[in-house]
This record gives C-alpha cells, structure tokens and sequence, in this order.
C-alpha cells in the first residue's frame, strides 16, 4: 500500500486516538504536576440552627487572584508523586531505618496506601489471569465434548457470568456471602463457627474477590478458546490418535499448542483487566481489606473535596503499572510476528 | 436555637399567605432547576416545587444519592445547569469554596420576609443557604430486651458497654449493638462524633493544623472498638441501609443511627409490631465523662446558583419555598425533622430533638475538615479489624490527612 493510500486510511482512526486518548493521557500528566494554590484562610462567624460559631473559611477574592495569575495551580513538579499517598519515599526510608526486621518494614509498607492497593492489585491480577486461563480452557474442551444438542444451552449458560454487569454480580454475591446469606449461612454450618464472616477477614475478602473475578472472567476465555477449538486440524488430531496418543496427549501436544496465540491474546486482555479491578471491591463493599489502584483514584476524587492532583498522579503511575506488566507480553508477540515475516 | 424551642416556635407562627392554592405560585417567568439528595422529606419538596411549573415556568428536579459528586461541576458552566442545590453542613463547602451559591439576603426580603433566623444559614453575615431539616445520629434502644436485663435507656457509652455485656451474658441476642461504620465516610462520621463527644477539637484553633493524634483520639478509638465487640463480625460494611435492616429483623439491642431513619424504621413496612413497638429514639450518648452527647448536628437546606440570572434565582427561591410551605410539610410530617412551620415533632423526630436539646455541637463548616473526614474513613479501618494499634492509626490519619491538605494548599 502506498504510504499516501496508509495515512488517508488511518487518519479517522488515527484523530479519535490522539483527541481521545494520547490528549487526555497528555492532561493527566500536566495535572499531575500541579497542587491547588495556597488557600487564603479568614476567620468568620457562621450561624445556622444550632447557632453560631467561629469558623474559619477561604478567602475567595484572594484565593481568585491566585488562580487568575496561574490557572493551572502551583507547580508541584513530582512532588506528589513521591508524598505519602503515592510512592512515600521519605516514609519508606525512614520506616527502612526504624524497623528491625523484614517483616516490621513489610508491615510498615503495607500501611501506606499506594503499596496497600499495588499489592491487592498484583495479587488480583497474577492469581486470576491464570486460574481464568485454565478454567476457560477447561470448560471449552467440556463443552466442545458435549453432545451437540447440548452444547447452545450449555455454552449460553456458560456465558452468563460474563453478561451480568460486574456491580450487579458483585452485589448478588454480597448478599450472598452475608452471614444471614445462602453461603455465609451454609459456610457457618458446615465449618461450624457462628462467627465466620466472608466480609469481615481481610484473607477471606481477598479470597472472595479472586473467586468473583475468576468468575467473572472465565465466560470470556471459555468462548475465546471454543472458537478456537474450532479450528483445529482434524487430519492432526486423527494422526495423532492414529500414533496412540491418548486424550490428555492430544490436548497436550496438538490443541494447547494450536490455541497458544488465543492464550496470548487472553493473556494480554486479561492482564489489563484485571489490572484495573475496581467494581467488585465497591459491590463487596471491600475497602476496609483490600483497596485496588483505580479505587483509590476514585476514592481521591469522590466526597466534598476533589484531589485532581492526586488522582491524576496514581493514574499516571497505573498507566506505566500497565505499560511495565505487557511489555513481556508485547514482546513475545513481536518475535512471533517477525518470525513469521521471514 | 434547640428543637423544642423551634416547635413552640412554629407553634406560635402565623400562616401567611402561603394558602398553596395558586398553582402558579405568583411566579412570572424563570427556569427552577433543583439538585439533591434522594429521600422522602426532598422528594415531598420536589413534588410541591414542582406544581410551580407553567407555560412560562419550567421546574426539573434531578435527585440522586451522588448530588455531592456533581454540585460543583454542573454549578460551575455559566448558566448553571441547576439554578438549586439541596446541601448540608458538609456539602456547602466545596460551593462556597469556590463561590458557587449567592447571598439570599435580597430574595429572602423580597418573598418571605418573616422567614425565621433559625433557618437561615449565615456565614459572614450574609444568608447562604435556607435550612428546612436537622438530622443526627443517635440510640435506638429496643425497651423489651433491656427490660430482659433489668436496665433503662443508657445515657452514657459506658451505660451502653455495660448494658451490652449483660445482653451477652443473657444470650439474647448474638451481636446486639450496630452502628454505621463502613469503611470510609461513615467510619469517619463515627470518630468525629465520638471525638466530638469526648470534647476534642479535629484542628488547632484557627489554623488547618490536624489536632486528634492525643489522648482524646485513643480514648475514641478505644471506645469505638469496645462497642464494635458487640456487633456482627461484618461491621465494617455496615451503611444505614444495612443496620435499618438488621434493627428491623430484630437482630439488634441497641443501635447508633441517623434520625432520619426513624420514620421508616417506626412504620409498619418491614418489621413486626414487637420489634417497632418496643422501639425507643433516645439522645446520644455522653461519653468519658463529657457533658455533651457523642453526636454532630446536621441540617439540610438549599443554596441557590451563582451563576444564573436573577430572574431564575427568583423563581427557584419562590417555587422551594412553595415546596416548603405548611401544608407539604405536614402532609409529609414524619419523613423528616423539618425546621418549618406546619411540623409537628412526633416519635420519629424524639432522638434528634432529644440530642439536639442535649446541646449536641453541629458537624464543623470548615473548608478542609472533607479532607479530615476522608483521611478518618480510609486510615481507621485496620485499626477496627484489630490489626494496628490505636497509636498507629492516629498516626496514619494525621499523615494521610496533611498529605492531602498540602496538596489542595490548606498547609505549607
């Protein structure tokens, strides 16, 4: 194609993805720099029902000039990147010097609010991509057995998770859990502990979010590996079978290796998912355990005050989360396709 | 001003004018436009601002329980997309911080010159804001399984710790205390008002320096934890739906909840008659020895946009306060704890009156105190699953919080 031919081809495509996605990444870093201006206090006295007071309030004309002469806030440079709610050097270095072991320093760690939510995160992300991966793949081969009457229900029903929006899920399954809930209940009785609750051990939270996600993301995979499971040559599956090859053999050896682009692919789709993980921790009402990146750029910018600052600064530090966890991905990609070429 | 003075108040108080029988409310001409809050008691005032609507007058009410969210955004563009916003003590900051809302001084003298002082929201000296409801979190006691004990309604926290103890020992019930403390706002409402109770101050005088990591915090923490021994292992998702729920299958003793659950936790929807019959609303407990009940008093009131033209800012002011007259109020005298006149305190309204007459202290107007909140909501909670020390939390919310005021420039 000639290069001319190329750039009037992508040029649509090419416009909607700087004006919606390379500007707005662009404003999220310029805002990133910069912290509201200094707040002009003044002390008045407000009166309301309950009668008056002395409280202090923010001196509007002064705090307006502030922001006439710099719209933007006062640059903060990557000031806030390293306070205590995002990287929290100087509180790494000295709960580094105050601690005596590995395990006092970790729990320092775990009690800033960055570590506490990259490590809810990385956990997510590295515990469900692959038990989404293997039980995708497992229902696919279950399904693709199936008798073929069977199969449009089954793979309907298989899909189900996948279509109910994640809140709802998340929420359904909320109550369920709850002690008074079918499986709170029922996991009360069998373990016999009337004071086992799903929601309130920060383990048992976590465990619950990764069955939830699994459970959620599994559909996908399913019918991503069904597809594919379409494809497979049968000439090498009966060739196969002709050497003796047994079942597992077969999957081995024939179906995993034809479907590995597929698994990449999951893989790769999966791994920013589960990255942003965000609605089940507001469905299971979890943040008092388990606090995820994208929660805590919607707790900075929720309530009375918004945190832009903040806020764009773990969102930045989310985009090079996710940029660092595909690079091996992208990578073998890019191989395989050069490969290919030659 | 207490509630009970306001009853006599509106008691005495003479009806003028506001007969509601002009469906056009006297209005010529003007856009009414209200954002807030969603519940009965805003949605009666809805409905009666709504009959303002005419050819020439347009009355839209968007009414959502995320009104805080939007406010600042949707009263910034110029013209503001709603000419009212519904707030309360904590959620008119962030528009006067920005200088979102106007002075009602003119309006107020204009169209409803004998509105009392107790309404009217001054800061400065100048009217910001109209309150028409009071709300406050409080006990409610359950009289037949105290009785079972042989105690009465407690009228301190360590009443209530010992009360809880003998419901314990008794076996009546297996977690018999709730309050709202859910990770995050409702945490943090649950340690200003025990801060509060205490007789600590969340700053130093005059400045936005934080002040809780003392004595008084430890001892609110601690407190907090004794009581939180009693309830259900999954406190720590407990929102208001979520304790009404459990006060209203019986499962609860004694419960700290918001008055403006009163009416619908007394009606008959949801519950038995043993349950919302044996139902007290009583004030706040003290606590430590303090003299003034662990609570924080709030009202809800409206302001009116900056950023439209006087002709609308009228309109909206008459039609809300057509939606506020009398005959609204006491049509709908149970859904709130209305600050207007046709209200008629009845049971739902006892716990905050009581608290409020108690001399509660109302929650702090102040412009950084959101970011106080915040930083209690989201640093308490370990502390509660008994994962650090008391020390330690205080510490953690005195440093999220100054992280957080430095950036929106509140210290240097």
């Amino acid at each position: 194609m000639p290069h001319r031919t190329f750039l009037w081809f992508i040029l649509p495509s090419l416009t909607a993805m700087i004006l919606f996605i390379a500007l707005p990444i662009v404003s999220v870093v310029v805002q990133s720099l910069f912290v509201e201006h200094e707040q002009v206090l003044v002390t008045v006295e407000n009166c309301g029902p309950f009668g008056c007071t002395e409280e202090t309030r923010i001196d509007r004309e002064a705090t307006a000039a502030l922001r006439e002469a710099q719209p933007l806030g006062r640059f903060n440079g990557l000031g806030t990147y390293f306070n205590r709610s995002h990287l929290a050097t100087a509180e790494l270095s000295a709960a580094w010097q105050e601690s005596e072991t590995i395990g006092a320093f970790l729990g320092q760690v775990m009690n800033l609010p960055f570590y506490k939510a990259l490590v809810f995160t990385l956990s997510f992300t590295f515990i469900v991509t692959p038990l989404v991966l293997v039980l995708g793949l497992a229902i696919a081969l279950g399904v693709n057995g199936l008798p073929r009457l069977l199969r449009g229900p089954t793979i309907f029903f298989s899909l189900l998770p996948m279509i109910v929006t994640p809140l709802i899920g998340s929420l359904v399954l909320f109550w369920m859990i709850d002690a008074q809930g079918v499986i709170g209940a029922t996991l009360q009785r069998v373990f016999d502990d009337p004071n086992l609750s799903l929601k309130a051990s920060p383990v048992l939270t976590w465990v619950t979010l990764f069955v939830y996600g699994v459970w959620h993301s599994a559909p996908f995979a399913f019918i991503v590996f069904y597809a594919g499971l379409q494809t497979v040559p049968a000439e090498t599956l009966e060739a196969a079978m002709i050497d003796g090859a047994t079942r597992w053999q077969r999957i081995r050896y024939v179906v995993i290796p034809h479907l590995m682009p597929l698994a990449v692919f999951i893989t790769l789709m999966q791994l920013m998912d589960n990255f942003r993980v965000f609605e089940p921790i507001v469905g299971f009402q979890a943040q008092a355990s388990a606090t995820s990146l994208s929660y805590l750029i919607y707790s900075h910018l929720r309530g009375d005050v918004q945190q832009f600052g903040s806020a764009a600064a773990t969102s930045v530090l989310t985009i090079i989360g996710v940029a660092i966890l595909l690079t091996p991905v992208l990578i073998r990609t890019w191989r395989d396709f050069n490969r290919k070429r030659v | 001003m207490t509630i009970s003075k306001l009853s006599t108040f509106t008691g005495l108080a003479v009806i003028l004018g506001a007969s509601g029988a002009f469906a056009d409310c006297g209005i010529a001409s003007g856009r009414v436009a209200i954002l807030s809050n969603d519940f009965p008691a805003l949605q009666a005032m809805a409905a009666g601002a709504a009959e303002c609507a005419s050819a020439t007058v347009s009355v839209t009410a968007n009414q959502t329980t995320e009104h805080r969210d939007i406010q600042v955004a949707a009263l910034t563009a110029n013209p503001a997309e709603y000419t009212a916003a519904v707030v309360a003590n904590s959620s008119i900051v962030p528009l006067m911080n920005e200088g979102l809302i106007r002075p009602l001084d003119d309006l107020i003298a204009q169209y409803a010159p004998d509105l009392p002082q107790l309404n009217k929201i001054t800061i400065d000296g100048k009217v910001m804001a109209v309150a028409f409801m009071a709300n406050a979190q409080h006990l409610f006691v359950r009289d037949d399984l105290l009785a079972q004990v042989g105690a009465s309604a407690p009228a301190t926290y360590e009443e209530v710790l010992d009360i809880l103890g003998k419901l314990r020992a008794a076996g009546a019930v297996d977690h018999p205390f709730a309050m709202n403390t859910a990770a995050g706002w409702n945490l943090g409402e649950e340690f200003v008002n025990m801060y509060l109770g205490h007789g600590g101050e969340l700053f130093a005088a005059g400045s936005a320096a934080p002040a809780i990591n003392n004595e008084t915090g430890i001892a609110t923490l601690e407190m907090l934890a004794a009581l939180n021994e009693y309830a259900n292992p999954d406190f720590l998702t407990f929102d208001s739906n979520a304790t009404q729920a459990l006060w209203e299958s019986g499962e609860l003793a004694i419960a700290y909840m918001w008055g403006s659950r009163g009416g619908a936790i007394l009606d008959d929807q949801n519950s038995t008659p043993e349950i919302t019959g044996n139902t007290s609303l009583i004030a706040a407990p003290t606590v430590g020895g303090g003299a003034l009940p662990a609570s924080t008093l709030w009202w809800d009131g409206f302001t009116i946009a900056a950023n439209i033209s006087d002709e609308d800012a009228a309109a909206t002011f008459q039609a809300l306060m057509h939606g506020l007259r009398p005959e609204v109020i006491t049509a709908n005298n149970n859904a709130a704890v209305w600050l207007m006149e046709g209200y008629t305190p009845g049971a739902p309204a006892a716990g905050v009156a009581a608290t409020a007459n108690a001399g509660a202290r109302p929650y702090p107007m102040l412009p950084y105190v959101g970011l106080m909140h915040t930083a209690l909501g989201n640093e308490l909670a370990q502390f509660m699953q008994g994962q650090e020390s008391a020390e330690q939390a205080l510490a953690d919310v005195e440093a999220a919080y100054i992280a957080a005021a430095r950036e929106q420039g509140f210290l240097q």
